[in-house]
């Protein structure tokens, strides 16, 4: 906005002369740090393009950031806030949902890296191979990550419908299989969820991976051929260790990813059937804003921090963990 | 699938006869001049190589159609069959005729189209504060380069080290009572807006795009007399049209997929967009007509991603990149 108007403003004064004195001289003879040199030197230009920065950044990173750090020993209403010291914390580890709540995303994590860790992998190394069509395969691994995921989820939704014509059970009763419970049922809730997010997910980690692929240096077919390497011996000992940086980050993005998953528990579930799909997040989400239990600012800051300080360190072990393992 | 007969044909052919080889060579020579895959030109010629492969990329293909494509043809058909249909024969193509009415009445009687205004709303303005803050922040740190660029680059950074976890309360809280103007930004789009500019991966891309334009062009437009602004207007902003394309094509995607955050900060429905305002429809709505619906919301990502796939597909990859 403020470029707008000044920009708007430079152009029909047409008088770019003023503005050589103003920004090139200052660079040739710049001698003592005055204000005055900074502002002839253009360092109020560069403020002026810095502002959007400092003050979105400012006001929806680096504000919320130190506040949660704040809130985290604080109770508010709202209208008062007190200290509390680490009561929230205490609160927060003392509620018995809370066990659950690790459990189920850990859970969710594990069960997402099973179904989704090893699908992008092998797709993207057959997709490399291909020798026609090879925007087509990219498109419809893609498409599903540009659907909405509310969309997603709803329309999985109307899939696992548990009777004997939901789409899924339709599909199993096929193969002589089935109904399925697929959202009611205790132990498949979890992988009906994880199916819907690894499908709506791994478009991007193909997409990834064949960038990766791309950037193998063709020397190195070349001289795995050379050495009478087979074709699976090239994907093995070539595409493989070459993948191997972009897979230790994928890996740990997904982990993160999955620790921070809401959408899919939120819109499929709410948490039940008896807690059994209640993540972490979602915790956090009804201390926060739940209809029952909501309002507990400091509680949902506290539970938040406290994911963040652990994820911290989880992704600080791997990088320590998997650098000495890659140097070795 | 003609697909499937199609392999053994060539393979017959190709061999004895080189026919089809001069097309396929001319492929091998762009290949060698870039990168090229594991399997070789030569080894592909080989039918013990090639079979196998090409069944598996069918197959492949076959399974990526039916997980991409599959999900949204039948969201696509249920959009326009009777809710007693959808229900009882989901499989069945509309045994009991096309209700077109599923769309109209979404659009008209369920004010789908004012969700759909409020989601292009809350898109538009994504889009203005990520480009304007992710363009001036990398004109700043890349071609003004003040002495505490470096700082400002550095804060910067640090945001993408934070999940977004914990920024999810106090951010509400930011949002509900915010210092300096005092005033909630509680059911404003300014809510939805705002925090969205502060995007420190925009701003990293924006950097490394300045980064890599020639500096000189720059001197010169001084030298010639052009002021910051003017060269930041007339000279970075129309070279940088692809990483723009980029940033704003991510920008209005995540903006339209955007569920937890503006309902939090959009209370009121009549602001809502269409995102949030689905999963509270569903339960006072005809199935047909929340079908008709969840396609209206699908329609407009699906059908920016066909016609800016290769912006997607290459800048996805990018974003692999820059992550890793």
């Amino acid at each position: 906005m403020v470029t707008d108007d000044l920009v708007v403003e430079v152009r029909p004064k047409g008088r770019p002369k003023r503005f050589t004195t103003r920004f090139i001289t200052p660079t040739v003879r710049r001698r003592r740090h005055t204000p005055e040199t900074w502002l002839r030197g253009g360092g109020l230009s560069a403020l002026v393009f810095a502002l959007p920065a400092i003050f979105v950044f400012g006001w929806f990173s680096w504000l919320p950031i130190a506040k949660s750090v704040v809130m985290a020993f604080q109770k508010t209403n709202l209208i008062v806030t007190s200290w509390v010291g680490f009561e929230n914390f205490h609160r927060v580890l003392a509620d018995p949902v809370l066990p659950i709540a690790i459990r189920n995303t850990m859970w969710f994590a594990l069960l997402a890296l099973i179904f989704g860790f090893p699908v992008p992998l092998v797709a993207a190394v057959l997709m490399s191979e291909v020798r026609r069509w090879k925007g087509l395969y990219s498109v419809l691994a893609y498409l599903p990550v540009v659907m909405p995921p509310v969309v997603a989820v709803l329309l999985w939704r109307f899939f696992y419908t548990p009777g004997p014509r939901g789409v899924f059970n339709q599909l199993l009763s096929y193969v002589h299989l089935g109904p399925v419970l697929w959202l009611q049922d205790k132990t498949i809730v979890m992988p009906a969820l994880v199916m819907e997010a690894t499908w709506a997910a791994a478009g991007g980690t193909i997409i990834i991976y064949l960038a990766a692929l791309t950037s193998v240096p063709a020397e190195l077919y070349d001289a795995a051929e050379v050495d009478g390497a087979s074709v699976w011996g090239k994907v093995w000992h070539v595409t493989m260790p070459h993948l191997r940086g972009v897979l230790f980050v994928t890996f740990i993005l997904q982990i993160l990813a999955t620790a921070q998953v809401f959408n899919e528990p939120y819109l499929f579930t709410g948490g039940g059937p008896n807690n059994r799909t209640l993540t972490v997040l979602l915790l956090i989400y009804n201390y926060a804003f739940g209809t029952s239990l909501g309002g507990r600012y400091g509680e949902a800051t506290a539970l938040s921090v406290m994911l963040a300080v652990v994820l911290a360190i989880l992704s600080i072990l791997y990088f320590r963990l998997t650098r000495r393992w890659s140097t070795s | 699938m003609s697909t499937t007969t199609h392999p053994t044909r060539t393979t017959a052919v190709a061999a004895p006869a080189p026919v089809p080889a001069p097309k396929r060579r001319r492929k091998a020579a762009a290949n060698d001049l870039g990168t090229r895959s594991a399997i070789s030109e030569v080894e592909w010629r080989r039918p013990a190589v090639r079979r196998p492969w090409r069944v598996m990329h069918v197959v492949l293909l076959v399974l990526l159609a039916v997980a991409a494509i599959g999900p949204l043809l039948m969201l696509l058909k249920f959009a326009v069959t009777p809710t007693q249909d959808i229900l009882r024969t989901p499989l069945s193509v509309f045994p009991h005729g096309v209700k077109w009415s599923n769309v109209t009445e979404a659009w008209n009687r369920v004010h789908i189209s004012r969700y759909f205004f409020n989601s292009l709303y809350a898109a538009a303005g994504c889009w203005v504060s990520q480009v304007v803050v992710a363009t001036c922040t990398g004109y700043v740190l890349s071609v003004l380069r003040p002495r505490w660029g470096k700082v400002l680059n550095a804060a910067i950074l640090c945001t993408l080290f934070v999940p977004a976890v914990v920024l999810l309360v106090p951010l509400y809280l930011v949002v509900l009572h915010p210092p300096l103007i005092g005033h909630s930004m509680l059911n404003t789009f300014w809510g939805v807006w705002l925090p969205a500019g502060a995007s420190a991966f925009n701003v990293v891309l924006m950097t490394r795009f300045f980064d890599n334009l020639p500096r000189e062009i720059f001197e010169a437009a001084r030298v010639d007399g052009a002021g910051p602004f003017r060269v930041f207007w007339s000279m970075v902003l129309p070279m940088s049209k692809p990483i723009l394309g980029v940033v704003s094509v991510f920008a209005v995607i995540a903006s339209w997929k955007d569920f937890l955050w503006p309902m939090l900060v959009l209370r009121n429905p009549n602001m809502q967009p269409l995102a949030v305002r689905l999963p509270s429809l569903q339960a006072s709505t005809d199935l047909g007509v929340l079908m008709a619906a969840m396609a209206i919301a699908a329609l407009l990502p699906v059908i920016m991603f066909l016609i800016f796939q290769r912006t997607f597909l290459n800048s996805a990859g990018m974003g692999g990149a820059v992550k890793g």
